[in-house]
């Protein structure tokens, strides 16, 4: 069979692009390949690590996992959609340095996508909520203590609550 | 990139019951969370694939035409958690479904594919039995509905014709009214994980709380296919709420179930938390349904 191709047309990181895109690619795949979006990690490319995780849509996709023709129409966000136009980075990066959150860093871009959809559904979830919505990940170096951290406490702030007493961190 | 032959997307259900007959050949992928895995590992590489992952009009729950809650085939495990007539009227497939893998797994995984590879371990499947789904399914002939008992053949088998798409799973009025459901899944992990054993019971009580209307029950993990297990329903049935009714319930599944050893547990393991897990979800039930135990 001759190799099949599409054009793909979606909004990536704000802006509308689109490419011919081999139906065989995953999201992960384009993503790296054809935008040079370096911030999506391949991993286990089984959808079992998170770490080619981003935002379709307003939802976490493993896009190891998500074929790339799937992303017609779609609004995706990557890591980098997450540093300001100065270059600063963003209150959950900064959170991550902040709490040690990082150490290979091969994780984090993953990590930190699933906390911005966590963050931006504006509500206060309990620790065991957090620990739920945070278990799509797996961390090889931190022990995951130092991002659940960095993940509740800027949601604590950003909510206004960073003075919660029951907040030992 | 994948190992795929080739890539047939479809836009509407006539559309994919055509390419289903065009290419007897190839496999129907809806989120992909199986099959893009299985061809990643192999087992499905060089195979031709029918999206229908495109397909909007499969998506969203509903209350149809006979007060049925309609749940199309490609709505996403989070998205059932979180709807509200599922909320409303059967809570326990929103919980059942949310302990599907992790959060990025539920966002992508639909019903239709979890009941659709035939797997007895499928989350949603034991509450489904329980609740007697109907599922439908779409082909060159019209619409189809099967009992979602009759729908699993075998392991890995269910019944789909080679022109078939299932388009939605139904739960009638019968089923759900007045009726209160939990589910237990015993895994290693509480994310990321299959299930050890799976076990989904629903009660309807009678207007004064004290004696159970009709019980029913159902497994995963429990045999080749998920199961009910018709001899404690039978027991239950028109028996007073109490421990002892709980107590029978939990030894009678005995009679119905039949796990096997496997590498992620013995029979005899098996069998020991299917009593105890028949009698968690009896009791959380019967409370769910506002008696007292």
């Amino acid at each position: 069979m001759a190799q099949q191709y599409k054009l793909v047309t979606c909004t990536i990181n704000g802006k509308e692009v689109s490419t011919m895109v081999d139906v065989r690619a995953s999201l992960t795949d384009m993503l790296r390949n054809d935008y040079r979006l370096t911030s999506v990690k391949k991993g286990c490319e089984v959808g079992e690590c998170g770490a080619c995780n981003v935002i379709i849509d307003g939802e976490a996709f493993n896009s190891c996992i998500y074929l790339a023709v799937w992303a017609e129409g779609k609004n995706i966000r990557t890591l980098e959609s997450l540093i300001s136009p100065e270059g600063e980075l963003s209150d959950i990066q900064q959170a991550f340095i902040d709490e040690t959150a990082i150490q290979c860093g091969f994780c984090t871009p993953g990590f930190i996508m699933t906390a911005v959809e966590i963050l931006e559904s504006g509500k206060h979830y309990s620790d065991d909520e957090l620990r739920k919505l945070l278990s799509g990940h797996l961390c090889r170096c931190t022990g995951y203590e130092n991002i659940f951290k960095a993940v509740k406490k800027t949601m604590l702030r950003r909510l206004g609550k960073l003075d919660d007493p029951f907040l030992k961190a | 990139m994948y190992d795929m032959k080739a890539l047939y997307e479809a836009g509407s259900v006539e559309e994919a019951v055509r390419l289903r007959i065009e290419h007897p050949e190839a496999q129907i992928i809806a989120g992909g969370s199986d099959v893009l895995v299985q061809m990643r590992e192999g087992k499905r590489a060089g195979k031709e694939l029918i999206s229908i992952y495109g397909i909007d009009a499969m998506r969203g729950v509903s209350i149809d035409e006979n007060e049925a809650i309609r749940i199309g085939s490609l709505t996403s495990f989070s998205h059932i958690t979180r709807d509200p007539i599922i909320q409303k009227y059967c809570n326990v497939l929103g919980e059942a479904v949310d302990m599907v893998g992790g959060p990025q797994i539920r966002n992508i995984g639909t019903i239709g594919g979890n009941t659709c590879n035939g797997v007895t371990s499928a989350d949603s499947a034991s509450t489904l039995h329980a609740w007697e789904a109907i599922v439908e399914l779409t082909g060159s002939n019209g619409v189809r509905r099967v009992p979602i008992k009759e729908f699993y053949i075998k392991a890995g088998q269910v019944d789909i014709k080679p022109d078939e798409i299932q388009t939605a799973i139904i739960i009638p009025k019968e089923s759900y009214e007045g009726t209160y459901g939990h589910y237990i899944k015993y895994a290693m992990r509480n994310a990321m994980d299959i299930a050890t054993l799976g076990c989904s019971v629903n009660v309807r009580l009678s207007a004064d709380k004290k004696t159970i209307e009709r019980a029913r029950i159902a497994y995963g993990v429990a045999g080749p296919v998920p199961m009910r297990a018709e001899s404690a329903e039978r027991y239950a049935a028109g028996k007073s709420v109490s421990l002892e009714t709980v107590e029978q319930f939990g030894a009678e599944v005995l009679n119905d179930i039949n796990p096997r050893d496997s590498w992620r547990a013995s029979k005899a393991f098996r069998q020991h938390i299917a009593v105890e897990m028949a009698k968690r979800c009896l009791v959380c039930s019967i409370k769910l349904a506002g008696g007292e135990i």
